[in-house]
């Protein structure tokens, strides 16, 4: 096997593989957050938690219920998603007239709460979660070694963010949610039902990071500060990224995760902080984010 | 009853009352260590100030920012290094520690001031991260163990601070010098050109201010009055940790400014004190702390967006003038 700059090229796949998993992550819970975003105008701080709680259910139905794996992908979304929408029926809606902090503030507020709780009632410690039978063993590539379930994760995400790209893109609802995030009143009188739309897409996209969650739950430990960890990063990424573009959060998503699997190869020490280096780099030389327009 | 409520609300508005508090409170602030435990009210002061820099972003200017523990926890850890391993000074490691967060300060500012509301809180809630994990693998900061054992030194060289209550009058001294910095700053003309950008950026854009400029030294003075509210928490507690520079404190001191009153000069100050005696009264209880926290925010930010002394000071406000 050749060597690249003194690493094997074996190790080096294995980190760009690792870092594609992570990316995967990054893409659906950027995606969920540049959809509220573009439709809401709320930045939920809250979407971590939203991952954290999805992950947990999956560990509860396991535990408790006896639900398994491929259930719990069906099961899990749609209860962290009728949660999302009782938080923005019982309030975030009462926030969109005043300033867009008061939200950011407010899902802040839940994030720390859903973690306190989680924290209280379930301790620090992760708990395990065993990969389902179907998906474990692996594929021997031939210059390298794929682990079933992680190859599940980057299809199971990628595939889900073109579908929900799609959707947004190419379809008749797409269109009217484009409409209404350009100007809800003309929609509106079009007999459009807004706020209804707005409900349904906060829930779906918190039920977009339930999923991540439920797929999360067999690689990391289900822990209730995986979420917090995880969701400053994503922050970085939409930054990067720039909330504009569905495709663009998607795909910067991926590229930093490999970017940071590199980092982990090259320069171990350095990998927790490249993701925020590239921000500070992108932000100097496109404020507005690579696909993001100025606004 | 109303003419009981109206003479006192009449009393509410005579300059002698407002002398008479301040004395009263100055009074409070001597007798206090030899009742209270003095190292919770300097964690009060330290925090009072560290909310109080952050209104003056928040509050005053309209920016969000969500990594302010990252100048407070940085001078933390600068001063106690400074102290601890180069043997400096009380006076020099505290000033060390505020250039410290000064000059953090200004490359956050430089790097975000330009992007506006929820960029400028993702972005320096970012930033603030990449502080916290240099703080996790830095070799100084110890990691997890912290800088322990932190040394206070002597002021001027006379006076032996390892006295609890010498270092709490030395707290309380350099939190009220902060405390009025920030008075004269917001009642200068500077501070009105604050406001205006908050109002109405385009307008003073138009007015042909340097909003960018005007927003960056605000900035910079607030994280140079977070890294000296830092400073001293380090001292006070001879140690320095890694919850001083998570996102969890930067967390917390946008809910002191906000549950006390944004754009207030006490809002920060009884919120700050708020919920230091609530944290405190939590960990006895063994309630989760972040649990109530977290809520208290959601419920602030739902029911009384003014605040504890914003919403008293409009009630009174409201009163006075319904009887007139």
């Amino acid at each position: 096997m050749p060597d690249i700059f003194g690493v094997p090229v074996v190790v080096l796949l294995g980190q760009i593989m690792l870092g594609l998993i992570n990316g995967s992550f990054y893409a659906v819970l950027s995606l969920g957050l540049a959809v509220i975003f573009g439709m809401l105008n709320v930045i939920n701080f809250a979407h971590g938690a939203f991952y954290m709680f999805g992950a947990f259910v999956t560990w509860l139905c396991l535990s408790y219920l006896g639900l398994n794996y491929w259930a719990s992908l069906i099961v899990v979304p749609v209860v962290v998603g009728a949660f999302g929408v009782l938080v923005e029926r019982l309030a975030l809606r009462h926030l969109y007239r005043i300033d867009h902090l008061y939200s950011l503030l407010f899902t802040f507020g839940l994030a720390l709460a859903m973690e306190g709780l989680f924290r209280y009632v379930f301790g620090s410690a992760g708990k395990p979660y065993p990969v389902p039978e179907a998906l474990t063993g692996i594929f021997n590539l031939g210059f390298m070694i794929l682990p079933i379930y992680r190859a599940w994760v980057i299809v199971a995400s990628v595939t889900v963010c073109l579908l929900v790209w799609l959707v947004i893109e190419k379809t008749r609802l797409g269109a009217w949610l484009r409409a209404a995030t350009e100007n809800p009143s003309l929609v509106t009188a079009f007999g459009i039902n807004v706020p209804l739309l707005l409900t349904l897409t906060y829930g779906f996209c918190v039920g977009l990071a339930g999923f991540a969650g439920v797929l999360a739950a067999p690689i990391y430990q289900v822990s209730p500060g995986m979420g917090s960890n995880l969701i400053i990063v994503v922050f970085a990424v939409v930054v990067i990224g720039g909330l504009g573009s569905i495709g663009g959060s998607i795909l910067t998503g991926l590229a930093l995760g490999v970017i940071e699997g590199l980092t982990k190869t090259f320069y171990p020490s350095g990998s927790t902080m490249v993701i925020f280096v590239v921000m500070v780099l992108v932000l100097i030389v496109r404020p507005a984010g690579l696909f993001g327009r100025e606004t | 009853m109303t003419t009981l409520v109206t003479s006192i609300l009449s009393t509410l508005n005579r300059p002698w009352l407002k002398w008479g508090a301040l004395v009263a409170l100055a009074l409070a602030l001597l007798i206090a260590p030899f009742a209270v435990y003095p190292l919770f009210l300097m964690n009060v002061f330290c925090l009072a100030l560290f909310a109080s820099a952050l209104n003056l972003v928040l509050g005053y200017a309209g920016l969000l920012s969500l990594g302010h523990a990252a100048f407070f926890g940085g001078a933390a850890y600068v001063t106690a290094h400074a102290a601890k391993a180069w043997g400096l000074p009380f006076e020099l490691s505290v000033l060390l520690g505020v250039v410290f967060a000064a000059v953090l300060g200004l490359i956050f500012g430089l790097i975000g001031i330009r992007r506006y509301g929820i960029y400028f809180a993702m972005i320096t809630l970012a930033l603030a991260q990449m502080i916290y994990f240099l703080a996790v693998q830095m070799p100084f900061t110890n990691g997890e163990d912290g800088i322990q054992s932190v040394p206070r030194g002597m002021l001027l060289g006379l006076i032996d601070l390892s006295d609890i209550r010498a270092m709490y009058f030395v707290v309380l001294a350099l939190v009220v010098v902060g405390l009025m910095a920030i008075w004269r700053f917001v009642h200068s003309p500077f501070g009105h050109v604050l406001a205006a950008i908050r109002e109405n950026e385009p307008r003073a854009v138009s007015l042909g201010l340097d909003v960018a400029r005007y927003k960056l030294i605000a900035f910079v003075l607030s994280a140079g009055l977070s890294g000296l509210a830092g400073s001293l928490k380090v001292l006070s507690f001879q140690l320095a940790a890694l919850n001083n520079v998570s996102w969890h404190l930067s967390g917390e001191v946008v809910l002191m400014t906000l549950i006390g009153g944004l754009g207030t000069f006490a809002g920060p100050i009884i919120g700050s004190a708020f919920v230091v005696a609530l944290e405190h009264v939590l960990t006895t209880s063994g309630l989760p702390v972040s649990l109530v926290i977290g809520v208290i925010f959601m419920a602030c930010v739902m029911l009384f967006r003014r605040g504890i002394w914003g919403e008293t000071r409009a009630r009174i406000t409201a009163m006075l003038e319904r009887r007139q």
